[in-house]
């Protein structure tokens, strides 16, 4: 609009941009360059460091001994392959799990009486406020052998043996759709309250079924919401390290686990890159549709 | 038959989606004041592990640590993120638009070893000393997206002639936004604040990556400690926090349904003055 | 104020008639484009001091951005503006001598009345003694000496509005700029105060310009009317002027209700009966417009209305008759533009020296002051007379599928090329 420099609006813009280049653009290339180095036993235990004194010349020669050979040794143990794929599977699961416990929690509370309906809401808000780690611990003591659930289980009656669930996929499973629940109800519960009831009355009066008009109306309508509730489980969990870390078994591989054991108990920093790096490009696009919808639903607000 | 009834189908999914989620922190808090030690067992009641706690000086010191990393990184993080949230509502069109807003949305979504890892090798690279302002900066940084986020959803619904008000009356943008748009905007930051605040509390992983020798956060205290088995100081600890985040929470939520009734009397008022 | 003392004003206030008075505010050849989209396309326009000038258009016609030019929200794409003699160009918004009133009010929530009223002359730095003395004259002024301290969530939409007049008058601007500012309030309430507003204009003696898509609102407040249409002003002039001499078909159709007839120009008639009524008019020796009915589908209807106005005497065959100043030649195509107040509706056939055209009675709008009958000529289309109910239901005459005449006054339409 104007031709002069309005140094104001430079300042607001550069201050907040240049921190995030510098303290989230730049780590991933220092993550993407670690990825090329070579491990080794020293402080920092890896190979080559840039040495500013070489100058240009030694920034040359570094960029000589840098390789792919962490990606070659990713496809050649089948480690990593695995842990990749079972990371997909378990988020995609948990997702679709959490979707179908978090739809009719979220239906309820938008059928609400609307004085209670922000009770509801902050209830929801509660656990997500209080620490994961606690959450997540706090399923230890349910799920093990001798824990809460078998113990009243078998008080009941209804086993006779505990049954075997920590340290397993299936307490993965139920600590990711426990942990994020409150993710998927919020943008369902946001999508289903602005519904217009009396479009369900519609349907319904020029003889739709009851179950039918949820698949023809509600669905199609909340599709935002399910979106986004869908990503915003899906992507954390797929790089998901505490809870499978506290609650899957040695046999539960995820690749944040992956990561997590190659960085602090192998010590091998290239690798972990080179792994980071993989689960960075399986993310790419779904953070880019993730993006992509915020961007719209914040213009869509104004 | 009316669709809009509050069917028995709505409360039964409530009460055992509320059940589900609840269920698990009671059974906690409920066994932090176990006599036995073993913690899925009851042996009458107790306060024992409280006092252990409480003599316990490296969760001491871990707790301490932590919320001063909170207050620091939440404090820096309100200020960037509400820039950043200006930048995204208010900055129209600049060259890396698309650049700047996707690196606020990408971190709500990273996995946070990706992010740790990344900050790490960043502060090894140039030769940072890890401990309090490495873990303090790499939460300003993941916070301030939250920040943005919550704050530009207020700044989007924003009446901005109330600023052009204020231009109008004589203020410049400067004051104008300190004087008007601030003010309005205050109980959206706070909010911010808190989030970014209770995120710094909560994080286990980036502050396992960036943190060095000499500055443990009481998350991976806590970690170390459920890794070696279940310990019922961890419960205790665990309700402490739970009591205090719950308080502020409903403490916070009164406070707006407070304003939301005076919001109601003033329009009564109006009404009758009409 | 009273309104004797209005009239007098109004007849010696026309600045904009006189070559020597300087204008207040001059659009010079304002361009302004939003990429693509021309708001205001190439427009030139002077408004003075102590008018009280509306700028009326449907939504989307560019007065809201010509507005908030003045303002200083909006820079030109290209023109001048200038205010007081001074170009804008270079000008923010707090240092204008301009303050506007806005349409959603833009009180500040989270100060109280006083305090939103003080806020321009603290801007000002201005003695806290002078504050606290302007503030209470505003609040005078517009009656809310009671509401100082409340916040304005506490007041009515009619309260709100005031002050935030009082708000945007604190600082005495030059010239107040009024974005729909009745907007947001029900139809009694939005009369009585276009009448407090015109009271508080007169007596500061400022210059208000007013945004409005009510054309009523428009016609009581102003002393002239710019009406805009796609970005450009279609006509300016003094209320009476835009509603009885409209320039185009877009303004007559625009401001109130108008029966348009197309038709041919055939040449003047030489015409000299001194009707008693329009002594002013009729004593000079006028030269009418006579105007044929000439488009394809009203041929047979002209036949047949020819047929029926064979007796009259004083109008040709076919042909209409009015007064005009435009300079016309022959096949020119013209349309006349007919307010349906002045048409006149009658079972019988008129005496005297009318333009008569003979319909059925279609349909009748009844509300309650006045009927409009929808009279169905013989080619289908449909002329508006508006009647006002002097007498009781049962005793009005004219019903459905009545045989009526129309007529009306030969100086009653407007001639329009365009």
């Amino acid at each position: 609009m104007n031709k002069r420099i309005n140094w104001g609006r430079t300042l607001l813009i550069a201050i907040p941009f240049i921190w995030l280049l510098v303290l989230f653009l730049l780590p991933f290339m220092s993550v993407f360059k670690m990825s090329l180095s070579d491990m080794a036993t020293a402080r920092p235990p890896y190979v080559p460091v840039y040495d500013s004194e070489t100058g240009l010349a030694g920034l040359w020669q570094l960029i000589t001994e840098l390789d792919f050979e962490n990606y070659v040794w990713l496809t050649e143990d089948d480690l990593y392959w695995r842990s990749y794929l079972s990371s997909l599977k378990i988020a995609l699961i948990s997702t679709f799990f959490t979707l179908l416990i978090g739809f009719p929690i979220a239906y309820g509370m938008a059928k609400t009486p609307s004085q209670w309906r922000a009770t509801l809401v902050m209830l929801i808000i509660l656990p997500f406020w209080t620490s994961f780690l606690i959450r997540v611990y706090a399923w230890i003591g349910i799920l093990k052998q001798e824990g809460l659930l078998n113990n009243f289980l078998l008080y009941l009656g209804v086993i006779d043996q505990p049954l075997i669930i920590l340290n397993t996929d299936l307490a993965v499973y139920i600590g990711i759709v426990y942990s994020y629940l409150p993710f998927m109800v919020l943008p369902l519960y946001a999508a289903l309250e602005k519904l217009d009831y009396t479009l369900l009355e519609a349907a319904l009066d020029l003889g739709c079924s009851k179950i039918k008009t949820f698949w023809v109306i509600i669905v199609p309508l909340v599709m935002p919401g399910i979106y986004a509730g869908c990503f915003l489980v899906f992507i954390p969990a797929l790089g998901e390290f505490v809870i499978p870390d506290l609650l899957g078994g040695s046999s539960t591989l995820m690749i944040g686990k992956t990561l997590w054991g190659e960085f602090f108990n192998n010590r091998d920093w290239p690798v972990s890159s080179a792994v980071a790096v993989i689960l960075l490009l399986l993310l790419v696009v779904p953070i880019m549709l993730f993006q992509k919808m915020q961007e719209r639903e914040l213009k869509g607000q104004s | 038959m009316n669709v809009n009834r509050f069917s028995w189908f709505n409360i039964t999914s409530l009460t055992l989606g509320f059940a589900f989620l609840y269920i698990p922190i009671l059974l906690l808090i409920v066994f932090s004041f176990n006599e036995s030690k073993l913690v899925t067992v009851w042996g009458g009641f107790s306060t024992k592990w409280y006092t252990s706690l409480l003599q316990n000086d490296g969760f001491m010191d871990a707790a301490w640590m932590t919320l001063k990393v909170a207050v620091v990184s939440a404090t820096i993080a309100t200020v960037l993120g509400t820039m950043a949230a200006l930048v995204m509502i208010r900055g129209g069109l600049f060259r890396g638009r698309t650049l700047f807003s996707g690196m606020i949305y990408a971190p709500l979504v990273m996995p946070e070893v990706i992010t740790g890892l990344s900050l790490l090798l960043l502060f090894v690279a140039v030769g940072w000393d890890r401990g309090f302002w490495t873990i303090t900066v790499a939460h300003i940084t993941f916070s301030m997206c939250y920040v943005a986020v919550v704050v530009s959803s207020r700044l989007v619904t924003f009446d901005q002639s109330l600023e052009e008000a204020a231009l109008d009356l004589g203020c410049n943008k400067v004051s104008a936004f300190f004087q008007i748009t601030l003010p309005i905007i205050a109980p959206s930051i706070v909010a911010a604040w808190l989030l970014a605040f209770t995120l710094s509390l909560d994080d286990l992983v980036i502050a396992s990556f960036t943190s060095g020798p000499g500055a443990t956060t009481l998350p991976m205290k806590i970690y170390s400690q459920v890794r070696l088995g279940l310990s019922p100081e961890i419960n205790a600890l665990s309700t402490i926090l739970i009591v205090i985040v719950s308080c502020g929470v409903i403490v916070a939520s009164l406070l707006t349904k407070r304003s939301a009734l005076k919001k109601s009397q003033y329009e009564q008022q109006a009404n009758a003055s009409a | 104020m009273n309104s004797a003392n209005k009239t007098q004003t109004d007849n010696l206030f026309t600045p904009w008639l006189s070559n020597s008075v300087e204008p207040l505010i001059r659009f010079e050849n304002v361009t302004k484009k939003y990429g693509d989209f021309t708001a205001i396309d190439n427009l030139s326009l002077s408004i003075y001091e102590r008018e009280f000038f509306s700028l009326l258009g449907p939504s989307g016609c560019g007065k809201t951005t010509l507005m908030r030019l003045l303002a200083g929200f909006e820079t030109v794409t290209s023109g001048k503006v200038f205010i007081g003699g001074v170009e804008m160009s270079n000008i923010p918004p707090n240092k204008r001598p301009v303050n506007m009133m806005f349409q959603s009010y833009a009180l500040f929530p989270h100060m109280s009345i006083a305090e939103n009223i003080a806020f321009g002359l603290k801007q000002e730095k201005r003695s806290k003694k002078e504050i606290q003395r302007r503030v209470d004259e505003m609040l005078a002024l517009v009656q809310l000496e009671a509401m100082a301290g409340r916040k304005p969530q506490q007041l009515s939409g009619g309260q709100r509005q005031r002050v935030a007049l009082a708000r945007s008058l604190a600082k005495k601007p030059k010239l107040l700029l009024l974005d729909e500012p009745l907007g947001a309030l029900d139809k009694k309430l939005r009369e009585k105060t276009q009448f407090e507003l015109m009271n508080i204009q007169e007596e500061l003696g400022m210059t208000f310009v007013i945004v409005t898509h009510d054309q009523e609102e428009a016609m009581t407040v102003s002393s002239r009317i710019a009406v805009m249409g796609h970005g450009q002003v279609m006509q300016v002039d003094t209320p009476d002027m835009i509603y009885e001499m409209p320039n185009s078909r877009y303004i007559a159709d625009f401001i109130g209700d108008v029966n348009f007839i197309e038709g041919e120009f055939l040449g003047y008639k030489a015409y000299s009966a001194v009707d008693s009524t329009e002594a002013g008019i009729g004593s000079e020796t006028e030269s009418l417009a006579a105007i044929e009915l000439a488009t394809d589908q009203s041929t047979a209807a002209s036949t047949d209305a020819s047929n029926s106005l064979a007796s009259f005497t004083t109008v040709v065959h076919g042909e209409l008759l009015a007064n005009s100043e435009k300079v016309l030649s022959e096949h020119d195509q013209v349309w006349l533009a007919l307010r349906p107040e002045k048409v006149e509706i009658s079972k019988t056939k008129p005496t005297g020296d009318y333009n008569m055209i003979q319909g059925k009675v279609w349909d009748i709008g009844y509300i309650g002051n006045t009927s409009t009958y929808h009279v169905q000529l013989f080619d289908g289309s449909i002329i508006k007379a508006q009647r006002v109910n002097r007498n009781r239901l049962n005793k009005r005459s004219i019903t459905w599928e009545d045989e009526v005449w129309l007529y009306w006054n030969f100086d009653a339409s407007v001639v329009l090329t365009e």
